[in-house]
């Protein structure tokens, strides 16, 4: 039996969380590290499906950071448990439909069970004080603490030092001194620690790991509540939102349509599940159609899908309709002008 | 046992890190030495497979394709 103390870091695949985990293995701490998927991370899907991003390496941060740590990762699915937090937040909303103070809140409670679970000893998160405006500030940061559970077994090693001791610290299992008291937006402390620690490559997205901090992600997801008059959501419908062109010419439908190749071909795996409508007669985008569009809508359809395709300046444009169960037609349709398409209808 | 146990995870149509999250799941359960045969069509799958094998002490065995879809072959280690 050792009594080398055991914490489990929430790692999202960023530079704050990868510096806190190290900043405690540097005490001797057995570091193990923990990735919750809700769904609406930014990580993995897009570098999936777009084709322009194939010339960046495919690659998961979260296990990318968990393996320059040499820690354990568990990626934990709580896409379910999830809608909670985003479909009803105590704490309300962020700029958009980002929950950023529940969803701390919710994953530093699961942590705190995987902990009591496993039988570890303390949590470490990657907060910075006063670096978000909802979750990372001096009066809710004790909150997280208090409503997810964890109390005083939640470590903030980048800004430990700006806050009461907690048990780790009391206890001796890390050295207070030896923690940090970083505040504020600025990225120049922990630029100055990766470099100390080693690390040069690192993942900094600017919108952070969430859709849901998007203003246009946000936009569709209150458009698909509004349109189905109901405030709910599955994961196809929250991973659509991240593909293609979304264009709403009627309240009653809208068309998702693809914006190069990869959407295209990410967007066939729902042509047996969804209507979609495909150019024939000149290179273009696949669309699928999200709704019922009434049968005088279906050209409307169509001449929107034709004007985003090589044949947009044609007189007319073949496609494709294309319904679940197999069965087609073929029309011919005049592409839609760009001034009779609306910017209202595209969210 | 027998070290050639194969057991399949099939997890087309999921995006990363879903396919990860199955293999995971799947993995907890299994005798070591049993080999698990993931098939993806998500080709980020071809990395963070590997990437979640090399961090959790299993054993990869093959990457590939097999038709449109990804095949990774892992091996089951429990330390």
């Amino acid at each position: 039996m050792t009594d080398k103390r055991q914490a489990i870091a929430l790692i999202s695949g960023g530079l704050d969380s990868m510096l806190a985990a190290r900043a405690v293995q540097e005490h001797g701490v057995h570091v193990e590290g923990i990735n919750f998927y809700t769904g609406f991370c930014v990580e993995g899907h897009t570098h999936a499906i777009r084709r322009r991003d194939q010339a960046r390496p495919k690659r998961n941060n979260a296990l990318w950071v968990a393996e320059q740590l040499g820690i354990r990762l568990h990626i934990v699915d709580i896409i379910e448990e999830y809608k909670g937090v985003v479909l009803n937040p105590r704490h309300g909303y962020g700029a958009n439909l980002n929950p950023c103070l529940d969803c701390k809140i919710f994953m530093v409670r699961k942590a705190y069970e995987w902990l009591q679970a496993h039988g570890f000893d303390f949590i470490v998160t990657g907060e910075v004080m006063g670096q978000r405006p909802m979750s990372q500030r001096r009066d809710t940061m004790p909150l997280v603490s208090r409503a997810s559970g964890a109390a005083d077994r939640l470590l903030r090693p980048l800004c430990a030092r700006n806050l009461p001791p907690t048990l780790p610290e009391r206890q001796g299992w890390v050295d207070r001194e030896r923690l940090y008291d970083f505040s504020g937006r600025s990225r120049k402390p922990q630029i100055a620690l990766a470099q100390r620690f080693g690390f040069e490559d690192y993942a900094q997205p600017a919108g952070g790991c969430c859709f849901l901090t998007d203003a246009q992600y946000s936009g569709k997801l209150s458009d698909l509540w509004q349109a189905r008059g109901r405030r709910t959501y599955e994961l196809d419908d929250i991973i659509l939102l991240k593909v293609g062109r979304h264009i709403r010419p009627r309240p009653d439908f809208k068309l998702i349509v693809s914006r190069e190749e990869g959407e295209g071909r990410f967007l066939q795996g729902y042509q047996g599940r969804m209507t979609s409508l495909s150019t024939q007669s000149h290179p273009g985008p696949l669309a699928l159609i999200d709704g019922a569009p009434g049968p005088g809508d279906i050209e409307l359809a169509a001449r929107i899908v034709a004007r985003y395709s090589k044949g947009r300046g044609a007189e007319k444009v073949e496609l494709e309709l294309r319904h679940p169960g197999g069965e087609s037609r073929r029309l011919w349709v005049c592409p839609m002008r760009d001034e009779e398409l609306p910017r209202a209808w595209i969210l | 046992m027998d070290p050639l146990s194969r057991v399949l995870v099939d997890a087309r149509g999921l995006l990363c890190p879903m396919p990860v999250i199955r293999v995971q799941q799947r993995v907890v359960d299994l005798e070591p030495g049993t080999l698990v045969e993931a098939l993806c069509s998500d080709p980020g799958a071809l990395n963070d497979i590997p990437a979640w094998c090399r961090i959790n002490g299993h054993r990869v065995i093959e990457t590939g394709q097999r038709g449109i879809d990804y095949l990774v072959v892992i091996e089951v280690v429990h330390e």
